[in-house]
């Protein structure tokens, strides 16, 4: 769990956090008004290496292109939000509250939910059935539940934030922005929620690791997000094709 | 800041970017304010204008939501301000409340920041009157009035951003730092729902137990179940849930309608 928890120094504020990706040249002539893009390159002094992206594997699920790409992204993160959930209901850890029961029960149904809708809304388009690996989760743990919980709904926070610029700016993509809006802002309060699980009526519900000094919350490339969620997901996923 | 780089690889796939650039000789204000007026975190939010400028897009429409953003941002954060100071805040929520103010603190100076980066005036801070001319005259007295009317800022607050965001898809930048103050209002108004007793996501339309009957519009048209004509209600999903899943957005007019009850002048 610890290498999901993101380290103080990728915790920069959005906009900032940008400037430690590297870049390819390509992708910057293709956005040359995506200013992520340009930020990047301002700090990147050499940015000349043309090195192709990483080996795909074959057997690998690939969420597509364009807007339906971004939304098979989504799905296949509501898949394993939604599976974890349905299993912290079925096996709950010893001492599992009323309110607690309530609270994960609630959780999970808002995750059906939002695979659900996905999946009708992609149709014919909609990746398969991920196979989530839940090995490394105690589910008889209320501390493993409630951080590996904490990690997720962060971690689709940030997910939806950074995926929000990557629609087509016009017709369904807008459609589609206003969808992630209405979904993000509920992972955020789950987020929120389950901090407060933990410590209660601190700060942390949102705390400093989270928001930056701007006050703004964390934004993920799908890149970054899929290499933090692929320790608990069996599928390979190949997220090559999506808009960048 | 490799500038020069940027423009010089700019110049490889458009030649005429110097023409671009020059013939729109105010995009380099942007320049002189590297540094000192423009916080680092603005600075993707400056270049992203001196390209649209350049590019012959107008920012006007982004800088009215960010005018519009800023408004509700003073809003929250005075409010946040005046209660620390008052004993509205009981010290059992002092932490979540200071958290919360300094992240209202934050969005105003951002947001005035990158108005600034695009080259317009950040709009005053208006006057407020907190008690909504007379219908919460102790909100700096009574934990619960002020915790209250706290659900009812943070969760407008939400709709509010969720509203604008396709006013924003012309800057990249400035959508996802918009995208990024609406989840943390999330967060806001999740934690102050809970502190007051209430589950962190808004049921049907229903404002919730002690919420006054006047913060009603904050909550209806939040009852929706369907998403893109898609039905959300299932054998699995009640009709409740299906509700709780979805944040809906509010449209400028509706949230000024909202913040003016708190709005003087």
């Amino acid at each position: 769990m610890q290498k999901l928890t993101p380290k103080a120094d990728q915790q920069e504020n959005g906009l900032g956090k940008h400037l430690l990706n590297p870049i390819h040249r390509r992708m910057f002539f293709r956005y040359a008004g995506a200013t992520a893009a340009v930020t990047t390159l301002l700090l990147t002094t050499g940015c000349d290496d043309d090195d192709d992206d990483t080996m795909i594997d074959p057997m690998a699920v690939d969420l597509g292109s364009g807007d339906v790409g971004i939304l098979n992204y989504a799905y296949a993160l509501e898949q394993l939000e939604a599976a974890f959930y349905t299993q912290v209901v079925a096996t709950k850890f010893s001492g599992m509250t009323a309110a607690e029961t309530q609270l994960f029960t609630d959780i999970r149904d808002h995750e059906i939910a939002h695979r659900e809708f996905f999946k009708a809304a992609l149709g014919q388009k909609a990746i398969p059935a991920l196979e989530p690996d839940f090995s490394k989760i105690n589910f008889a743990d209320r501390t493993s539940v409630l951080t590996t919980a904490k990690t997720f709904e962060d971690l689709g926070v940030s997910a939806y934030n950074g995926a929000g610029q990557l629609f087509t700016d016009t017709g369904v993509g807008l459609d589609y922005l206003v969808l992630a809006g209405k979904i993000v802002s509920v992972e955020a309060r789950h987020a929120a929620a389950i901090r407060d699980l933990i410590n209660p009526k601190s700060k942390d519900f949102s705390g400093d690791d989270v928001v930056d000094a701007n006050g703004l919350d964390v934004a993920r490339t799908p890149a970054e997000v899929l290499k933090l969620a692929a320790p608990f997901i069996k599928t390979k996923i190949n997220a090559n094709n999506l808009p960048k | 800041m490799n500038i020069l780089k940027l423009i010089q690889d700019i110049e490889k796939v458009d030649p005429e970017v110097y023409e671009r650039l020059d013939s729109r000789r105010s995009i380099f204000k942007h320049f002189s304010g590297f540094g000192m007026k423009v916080a680092a975190a603005a600075v993707p939010l400056a270049l992203g204008s001196m390209f649209k400028k350049a590019y012959g897009q107008s920012s006007n429409t982004i800088v009215d939501t960010l005018q519009f953003a800023l408004t509700l941002e003073y809003l929250e954060d005075e409010f946040y301000r005046l209660g620390l100071a008052s004993p509205a805040v009981q010290a059992e929520n002092r932490a979540v409340i200071q958290q919360i103010s300094k992240h209202e603190a934050a969005h105003v100076k951002f947001l005035q920041d990158a108005i600034k980066s695009l080259n317009a005036t950040p709009v005053t801070k208006p006057t407020f009157d907190f008690s909504a001319k007379g219908n919460f005259p102790t909100w700096n007295s009574d934990p619960a009035v002020f915790l209250a009317i706290a659900q009812a800022f943070e969760d407008t607050g939400v709709r509010a951003y969720k509203g604008q965001a396709g006013n924003l898809v012309g800057s990249n930048a400035v959508l996802t730092a918009a995208l990024q103050i609406h989840s943390v209002e999330a967060r806001h108004a999740a934690e102050i729902r809970r502190i007051r007793g209430l589950k962190s996501w808004i049921t049907g339309n229903e404002r919730g137990a002690g919420m006054p009957a006047a913060t009603q519009a904050v909550y209806n048209g939040e009852e929706v179940t369907t998403q893109a004509g898609v039905n959300i209600v299932s054998g699995n999903i009640s009709s409740a849930a299906a509700t709780e899943a979805f944040d809906e957005p509010l449209n400028k007019q509706q949230v000024l309608d909202i913040a003016s009850l708190f709005i003087v002048a």
